[in-house]
C-alpha cells in the first residue's frame, strides 16, 4: 500500500506536470493514444488530461476487451444459453448488447448464466455439477488469455467447454495507425498485457512508424512520466520502445504464460466490435482441444448480427476518433443504467468511464 | 478487464497460494504462471497471478524520477 501512495505523491505529480510543460511544443498539436480501459481509468478519475498543455491530447483506443467483443460472438454465448448450457461469464460481459440479446436478457428469458470471477471457478462449478454442461465465455486480451490456457491444458471435466473470445492487442494498435485521419504521435502501450506479451512485440511502432511507445504502469504518477517520456522522444526527434513499468514488466514478458498460449491456442483472424475483421488478432483453441471448443461441440452458428445499435458510435469512441460526448445518444438515450452501446457498459469502456467520473474531462 | 491488483503472498500449496491485497482481504489465487516465494508482492488478475512485482525496479523507478525532475530544476536554477 505504502507502495502505492509513493506512486500519487501530489508533489512529485507536480514537478513531473512542469516537466511535460517544458518539453511540449510550443505550437502544433500532440495526440498520445493509449490502449487500455484501466489507464483512461486513470486518467479520467485523477483529471489527467486537464494538467496537460492545451495542445497534447490524450485518446483511448480499442482497450476495454468487453466493448470490442463482437455482437456475432455474445450472440454465440446466447445461443449456448438458449441451448441449455450453463454460461459461465465475467460480471462485466453480462449487459452488452448482442444482436438481439444481452446475456442479461437470456437470463431473464429463464437461461443458466453465471458470473464467475475467474476461469478456475468455472472449473469448480462443472466439477460440481456434473449432470450439466457448463461453457465459459472466454474473453480478453493477452492478459486474460493464459488463465484460459491453465484450465484448457489441466483437462477440465468433460461437461465443461471453452467460447474462446481473446483479443490481441499489437494488431489493433497497428489498425489505429492505418487510420489516416487519426494522426496519432505517440502510444502508451499497456502496462498489464505487457507482463505477459513483453516488449518484444511493440518494436514493430518505433521501428516501422517511428512513433515513440511507452509500456506504462497504472498509477497517475505512471502515466504522467509516460506522457513526459513521450513529449521528450518527440522533441528529440526520437522513436524508442521505453518502459516505464519496470517494476512489473520484463523485457521478454512472462514466458511461462506465452508457452501455455501457445500450447492451447492457434492465431487467427479476429472480429472486432464495429471495426471488422483484424489480421492475426483473436485466439481459438488448437484443433487437438476441439473437444473443449464451445462452438464445435454445440454446433454454435450465428449467421448475421449487428454491432451496433442505431445511432450508436462506439466504434468511434473505440478508435478515439470522437470523444464520447461527441456520440448523440452519450448520457441521453445511452447511460450507465440502461446503457445502449457496450462502451458504456464495461467498467472499462470508455463512455462509461466519462459518466462516472465527478470531473468531466474537457 | 486488465485490471490486475497487487497482492502479498502469505502461503503457498502447490500452484495455488493465498494472498492479501491489504486491509485483511485475503483469497486463494493461482500462481502456475509466476515463481514467487513467501512474502513477496504479486499482480493478481481475474484469479491468477500474472508477474512478480519487483521491490528493487519500484524503488529505482523513483529514485530515476527524482533524478530527472532534480536535474530539471536545477537546469533552471543555473
Amino acid at each position: 500500500m505504502a507502495e502505492r501512495l509513493k506512486f500519487r505523491n501530489p508533489d512529485l505529480a507536480k514537478r513531473v506536470v512542469e516537466k511535460i510543460f517544458e518539453v511540449a511544443p510550443k505550437d502544433g498539436t500532440v495526440k498520445i493514444c493509449h490502449v487500455c480501459g484501466t489507464h483512461e481509468w486513470t486518467i479520467t478519475h485523477f483529471g489527467i488530461r486537464s494538467l496537460l498543455p492545451s495542445n497534447v491530447e490524450v485518446i483511448a483506443g480499442p482497450g476495454c476487451p468487453v466493448c470490442v467483443t463482437p455482437a456475432s460472438e455474445i450472440d454465440e454465448a446466447v445461443q449456448l444459453a438458449l441451448k441449455g448450457v450453463v454460461v459461465t461469464c465475467f460480471g462485466d460481459v453480462l449487459r452488452v448488447p448482442g444482436s438481439q440479446m444481452s446475456l442479461l436478457d437470456a437470463k431473464a428469458e429463464g437461461a443458466d448464466i453465471r458470473v464467475v470471477y475467474s476461469a478456475a471457478d468455472a472449473v469448480k462449478m462443472a466439477e460440481k455439477e456434473q449432470n450439466k454442461e457448463f461453457a465459459f465465455f472466454a474473453i480478453g486480451f493477452e492478459t486474460t488469455a493464459p488463465s484460459t490456457a491453465i484450465e484448457v491444458l489441466k483437462k477440465p471435466p468433460k461437461n465443461l467447454s471453452f467460447l474462446v473470445s481473446h483479443r490481441l492487442i499489437p494488431p489493433a494498435m497497428e489498425l489505429l495507425l492505418g487510420i489516416g485521419d487519426l494522426h496519432i504521435d505517440g502510444f502508451i502501450a499497456p502496462g498489464h498485457v505487457s507482463t505477459i506479451i513483453g516488449l518484444k512485440p511493440y518494436e514493430v511502432f518505433p521501428k516501422a512508424y517511428r512513433m515513440p511507445t511507452v509500456v506504462a504502469g497504472f498509477e497517475p504518477l505512471d502515466v504522467l512520466f509516460a506522457v513526459y517520456m513521450i513529449l521528450k522522444q518527440l522533441k528529440d526527434g526520437e522513436a524508442r520502445l521505453e518502459n516505464e513499468y519496470t517494476r512489473a514488466v520484463r523485457w521478454e514478458g512472462n514466458l511461462k504464460a506465452q508457452e501455455l498460449m501457445h500450447q492451447a491456442f492457434e492465431v487467427v483472424d479476429g472480429e472486432w466490435r464495429g471495426l471488422g475483421k483484424l489480421p492475426a488478432s483473436a485466439f481459438r483453441l488448437k484443433k487437438e482441444y476441439a473437444a473443449y471448443d464451445a462452438r464445435e461441440k454445440f454446433r454454435v452458428k450465428v449467421e448475421h448480427s449487428r454491432d451496433l445499435p442505431p445511432g450508436c458510435q462506439c466504434h468511434l469512441v473505440m478508435i478515439g476518433k470522437i470523444k464520447p460526448t461527441e456520440c448523440p445518444l452519450y448520457m441521453k438515450t445511452c447511460t450507465p443504467q440502461r446503457p445502449v452501446g457496450a462502451c458504456m457498459v464495461s467498467m472499462e469502456g470508455t463512455c462509461r468511464i466519462w459518466a462516472k467520473a465527478i470531473n468531466m474531462p474537457r | 478487464m486488465c485490471l490486475a491488483i497487487p497482492a502479498k503472498v502469505v502461503s503457498i500449496t502447490g500452484n495455488k497460494a493465498k494472498v492479501d491485497f491489504g486491509e485483511g482481504v485475503l483469497r486463494e489465487v493461482d500462481i502456475t504462471l509466476v515463481n514467487v516465494e513467501v512474502g513477496e508482492y504479486v499482480l493478481v488478475h481475474a484469479g491468477y497471478a500474472i508477474q512478480v512485482l519487483s521491490a528493487e525496479e519500484a524503488e529505482e523507478t523513483l529514485r530515476l524520477w527524482n533524478e530527472i525532475l532534480d536535474a530539471a530544476s536545477q537546469l533552471k536554477m543555473k
